[in-house]
């Protein structure tokens, strides 16, 4: 074997490659054709599946009835993306420019949160913003909010919960991209007479924008399929298309409808990451996952 | 006097940032300590150590975070694995297709989780003609293993870019052939970035919910039992049981950098 190898060395790279994308092929590439097929299935659970290309009235039906909650979670998710970008890039600006010996550490608060349960975290917000809760109970006590206001259940708790949970993934990339930015640039623009505004609106912001893309393609893409923020702190009117899929499938097994919907989702988000990566390559994107 | 104004905004914009990101894993825990009345567990109502003395007197508590557990030792195992062949491949070898295999290796991190675990849940489906192929353990394991070797690929890969191939090439010139120079040298030069991704790829399994809420069948994992128990409360012992992995794994990435900074 090792012999073989040595006369062929240009077979050592495929065979390293090989276990890991066979298991690629077999458990990504043929699910996702299996649910093309399913989303061309009729029939039930019990009595069985058949596949006919008739069905693919399955796609405007299932278009045409859930069109509320894909719309919603568009809206969400790019509310929600802009709200990291917002709350996340003072923050990122922070830790590569001013935090000193501190780096690390902050670095390691940002990711704290995945140390602790997603579920857990999600359920944490439900008890701080409880309608009587931390924050709004001492508020109504004193009367700064109506007795009747309320968070929880409403689509601003909704998005507040998603933008939380994938808050990460917006710092990190920008952290990258302005850790990259040679500081001498700034200087220049500095002797330039560019005051500390305008040096920041032509020098440092522009030389940020591939962590800002990537940030903002890394938290709207789990926005979008997000329904666990949705069932746990929205309401039956916050329902997302990921509560749609999550339902269809395991509550009422309409695999067809389910999976035509999450065909059509992955679809979308595929071409979104393909043109992406064909523009902006996949670097700035792993960076906020590695 | 505009800088000091932005100096200090700033500041203390970062603290409540700080907060912000700290205060869900602070309730976690205090949660844990509450005497809550009735099943819900959501308004504080007084101190008790009694949910860390009985840890596991609630049902099914016990069985859930072993799954989880045996479930993300076996994924890590093998993910770490398959993960750092490929990783070695990407990084050390120049062939045709290297870029379109990366964006191929990325897709899958880059595929709403929902999306991922509706897939797998199809194929499962298809496979088995009803009364279908039974989702169980052996199925999460499928599928944490699927979406964490794009996670170690990942991670291997920009740990051994820095790689200096030079102390190879010193290993070879003293005599060492290839496989002592990968053993002898290159593997423990790399460990660390494995270990990383280890780490990663076993907190991912563990704390999953969305992959496994569709292929677990009647399994039922930690985070599943902390969904199965949301809609009727959750008992303060599930907050115990977060806080006790929130620690360990801090303590884990911890010793790791220690570790490390001891090596350098």
């Amino acid at each position: 074997m090792i012999a073989f190898l040595r006369r062929r060395p240009g077979l050592l790279p495929l065979l390293l490659l090989a276990p890991a994308i066979v298991w690629l092929v077999a458990f990504y590439v043929y699910p996702a054709i299996q649910m093309l097929q399913a989303s061309l299935w009729s029939g039930t659970l019990e009595s069985g599946f058949t596949f006919s290309l008739a069905n693919a009235a399955t796609y405007p039906e299932a278009l045409g009835r859930y069109s509320d909650q894909f719309l919603r979670s568009i809206l969400y998710a790019a509310v929600s993306t802009l709200l990291c970008l917002a709350l996340a890039f003072p923050l990122a600006y922070t830790i590569a420019y001013r935090a000193g010996r501190f780096r690390t550490v902050l670095l390691f608060i940002v990711i704290a949160p995945f140390f602790t349960s997603f579920l857990l975290r999600v359920l944490a917000w439900k008890t701080v913003l409880g309608d009587d809760g931390f924050l709004l109970g001492p508020l109504k006590s004193i009367g700064l909010l109506p007795e009747e206001f309320r968070i929880l259940a409403t689509p601003a708790a909704v998005i507040f919960g998603i933008s939380y949970n994938f808050f990460p993934f917006m710092v990190l990339p920008i952290y990258v991209s302005l850790e990259k930015i040679d500081r001498r640039l700034v200087e220049a623009a500095k002797d330039l007479y560019a005051g500390p505004i305008r040096a920041f609106q032509r020098v440092t912001l522009p030389l940020a924008l591939p962590g800002v893309f990537a940030g903002s393609l890394l938290v709207f893409i789990p926005a979008m399929g997000d329904f666990v923020n949705a069932e746990l702190l929205g309401s039956v009117q916050t329902r997302l298309i990921g509560n749609v899929i999550q339902s269809r499938f395991l509550v009422n097994n309409d695999y067809p409808t389910a999976a035509a919907l999450s065909f059509m989702l992955m679809a979308g988000i595929l071409a979104a990451v393909f043109i992406y990566a064909r523009v902006l390559g996949t670097d700035e994107l792993e960076s906020g996952i590695g | 006097m505009l800088r000091w104004l932005g100096r200090n905004a700033l500041r203390a914009y970062t603290g409540l940032a700080l907060i912000y990101l700290l205060l869900p894993i602070f309730i976690v825990a205090l949660f844990s300590f509450n005497d809550p009345v009735g099943k819900t567990n959501y308004s504080w109502v007084g101190f008790t150590l009694d949910h860390w003395v009985n840890l596991f007197a609630i049902p099914g508590l016990l069985d859930s975070v072993v799954t989880s557990i045996r479930i993300a030792l076996i994924s890590t195992l093998i993910a770490t694995t398959l993960g750092t062949l490929a990783a070695l491949a990407l990084v050390r070898y120049q062939f045709r297709g290297r870029p379109a295999t990366s964006l191929f290796i990325f897709l899958p991190l880059a595929t709403p989780e929902i999306i991922l675990g509706a897939s797998l849940l199809t194929l499962f489906v298809a496979i088995g003609k009803p009364p279908f192929f039974p989702l169980n353990e052996f199925t999460i394991l499928i599928a944490h293993i699927t979406f964490n070797i794009s996670y170690v690929i990942v991670t291997v890969r920009a740990r051994l870019a820095g790689f200096d191939r030079r102390l190879e090439e010193a290993a070879a010139d003293l005599g060492a052939d290839g496989w002592q120079t990968f053993w002898r040298v290159t593997f423990p030069l790399i460990l660390p970035g494995i270990a990383a991704a280890g780490l990663l790829a076993f907190s991912l399994s563990i704390d999953d919910f969305v992959i496994t809420n569709f292929t677990a069948g009647r399994t039922t994992t930690f985070p599943m039992f902390v969904w199965g128990s949301a809609r009727v409360g959750v008992p303060p012992q599930v907050n115990a049981i977060g806080t006790i992995f929130f620690v360990v794994a801090v303590s884990a990435v911890a010793i790791g950098s220690i570790l490390q900074r001891r090596r350098a």
